[in-house]
């Protein structure tokens, strides 16, 4: 399950991030209630949109010290984490996001095309919490 | 924009006494009010920075510095706006002078702040953005710090020596100022060999969090025209500006920026927005600035806001840094008191002691860190949740 609900979609080998659009515009947000608004148009609801898997790394860094909570440790002892934030092929909007394990500081560059994955955020004795996380896309699959 | 009066400018040391946030306040008021030579029965508003670590006392910091002080009846005000509550509590009491309801006005912060990482309050609380940053992506301050230090090597071709030489520079001035906490020069090989925390920053490239307190006696200019202050220090802008949407800078706390696909980002980025309000509101532009106090929450931070304050084209700080353009004795000093790395983090107390520390400059009663004559004097600063803070002074 979701460790937090409503911020993205768990469709297999497809996940996506679930943001928002002021109708009929290209104005995206996420996360959908937490993201701001665009100060050009009146109160509206925002519609829900799945946002583009894709994008390209718009810088990254590595965590050498574990975060303090909430965050869950999991590993003993801590792995550094990598975090990227993202710029979406679609929206163009930075989004943050955990790398996968195993990826580092020198798996990666500005500019490299990453796509959207969910992995184990931690678990209980009932549940494995999910969260999106970034990994590179596969040479083969690349855009160029 | 009018100008206000800063007839005194005192601070408790900055370290990790672990005592009650409320002493630091006091003595840095009582400090102040020394250095102005005013009587505290004159002050006629309190203006406090709050801080949210110290339970309800720090919430109402207003009240309670007014109150350890001894209350008068005075006005009360307190403001939080993260790291810029400082900048926003003297904002309060310029309008309040401005106004004509007070003429006088006391402006503090202090805080105690706890050991390692600042983190969220308690409790499971997913509609808030400051929880979900720590819980789903373990974004820590530093790691935003570390996201635009790595931008700056990939985009202008900066080096880890660059943002160490920011520490080695900013220690020796630091090592000349009696409320500094850090007071040991450095070199570049203790940066190179300090732990990574947020690659590619390390422990000496990131600033402390620090308990201490710093104060601002401020006036009409009419008030200390006729109470014999013939030159003072003057607040000539101060800038709280928010960032104008889109915004496509990804920064505290947020998990995301605004979207480009239907618009344009705005004209002006919001760090470079700073600045530029205070220097509309002084009527000066960055040519006529003698020293700057910059928020080095990251030794790379710090090359940022050279850009970001006009000091220099974007991409151009690492020359002004290598050239020693910004060392006291260059050009145009950057953090003469040692800034942040030298101090460490007092949320609350932090952008008025970047102010105390330009008052003196420009008084010319810095000692053995005085940028010689220095008459225009800016700081910047910036708060999370959008909040930008800058303060202009002239003499």
């Amino acid at each position: 399950m979701p460790a937090v609900e409503g911020l993205f979609t768990l469709d297999g080998d497809e996940p996506r991030l679930i943001g928002g659009r002021v109708p009929g515009t290209e104005s995206y947000f996420f996360p959908r209630h937490l993201g701001g608004a665009d100060p050009r148009v009146g109160p509206v609801e925002l519609e829900e949109v799945l946002l583009s898997r894709r994008g390209r790394v718009w810088s990254y860094t590595t965590s050498h010290y574990p975060p303090p909570p909430p965050f869950v440790v999991t590993s003993e002892p801590y792995e550094p984490i990598t975090v990227a934030a993202v710029e979406l092929e679609d929206e163009r909007m930075v989004v943050l996001g955990q790398c996968i394990a195993g990826v580092g500081p020198d798996d990666l560059e500005v500019g490299m095309e990453v796509e959207l994955t969910t992995d184990i955020l931690y678990s209980d004795d009932d549940h494995d919490y999910l969260v999106w996380k970034w990994r590179p896309v596969a040479p083969a699959d690349r855009e160029g | 924009m009018d100008e206000i009066a800063v007839l005194g400018a005192g601070m408790h040391p900055w370290g990790k006494w672990g005592r009650n946030f409320t002493e630091y306040g006091v003595a840095a008021a009582r400090d102040a009010l020394t250095d102005a030579g005013v009587d505290y029965a004159d002050v006629g508003f309190v203006s406090g920075a709050v801080t949210v670590r110290c339970g309800y006392p720090g919430y109402v910091a207003g009240s309670t510095f007014a109150r350890a002080l001894g209350f008068t009846g005075a006005q009360l005000a307190s403001s939080y706006s993260a790291c810029a509550s400082g900048a926003t509590a003297l904002q309060v009491a310029r309008g309040q002078i401005l106004s004509g309801a007070s003429d006088v006005a006391l402006v503090v912060g202090a805080d105690t702040t706890p050991k390692g990482f600042l983190a969220p309050h308690e409790g499971r609380r997913p509609d808030d953005l400051d929880w979900l940053r720590f819980h789903l992506v373990g974004a820590t301050n530093p790691v935003y710090f570390g996201l635009h230090a790595r931008r700056r090597m990939d985009l202008y071709g900066a080096t880890t020596d660059d943002f160490a030489m920011v520490k080695v520079k900013n220690s020796h001035h630091g090592a000349h100022n009696p409320n500094a906490r850090f007071t040991k020069e450095y070199g570049l090989d203790d940066v190179r060999n300090s732990p990574v925390v947020s690659d590619p920053l390390r422990l000496l490239d990131i600033c402390a969090t620090s308990d201490g307190g710093a104060a601002l006696v401020v006036s009409s200019m009419e008030w200390a025209r006729d109470h014999g202050h013939r030159d003072p220090v003057r607040v000539a802008g101060i800038s709280t500006v928010s960032p104008t949407y889109p915004d496509p800078v990804i920064d505290l706390p947020y998990l995301a920026t605004d979207s480009l696909a239907g618009s344009a980002a705005a004209t002006v980025g919001f760090k470079e927005s700073i600045g530029a309000r205070a220097y509309t509101e002084a009527g000066l532009g960055p040519a006529d600035v003698d020293v700057a106090e910059v928020y080095d929450l990251s030794s790379a931070m710090e090359l940022d806001w050279y850009e970001q304050l006009g000091f220099c084209a974007a991409g151009e700080a690492e020359r002004l840094l290598r050239d020693g353009d910004t060392a006291i004795g260059g050009r145009l000093p950057v953090n003469p008191s040692g800034g942040l790395g030298a101090f460490g983090e007092a949320v609350p107390a932090q952008a008025i002691a970047q102010v105390c520390e330009l008052v003196w400059q420009l008084r010319g009663t810095a000692g053995a860190r005085q940028v010689e004559g220095a008459r225009v004097g800016i700081t910047v600063n910036q708060g999370l949740f959008g909040h930008g803070s800058s303060v202009i002074l002239r003499r």
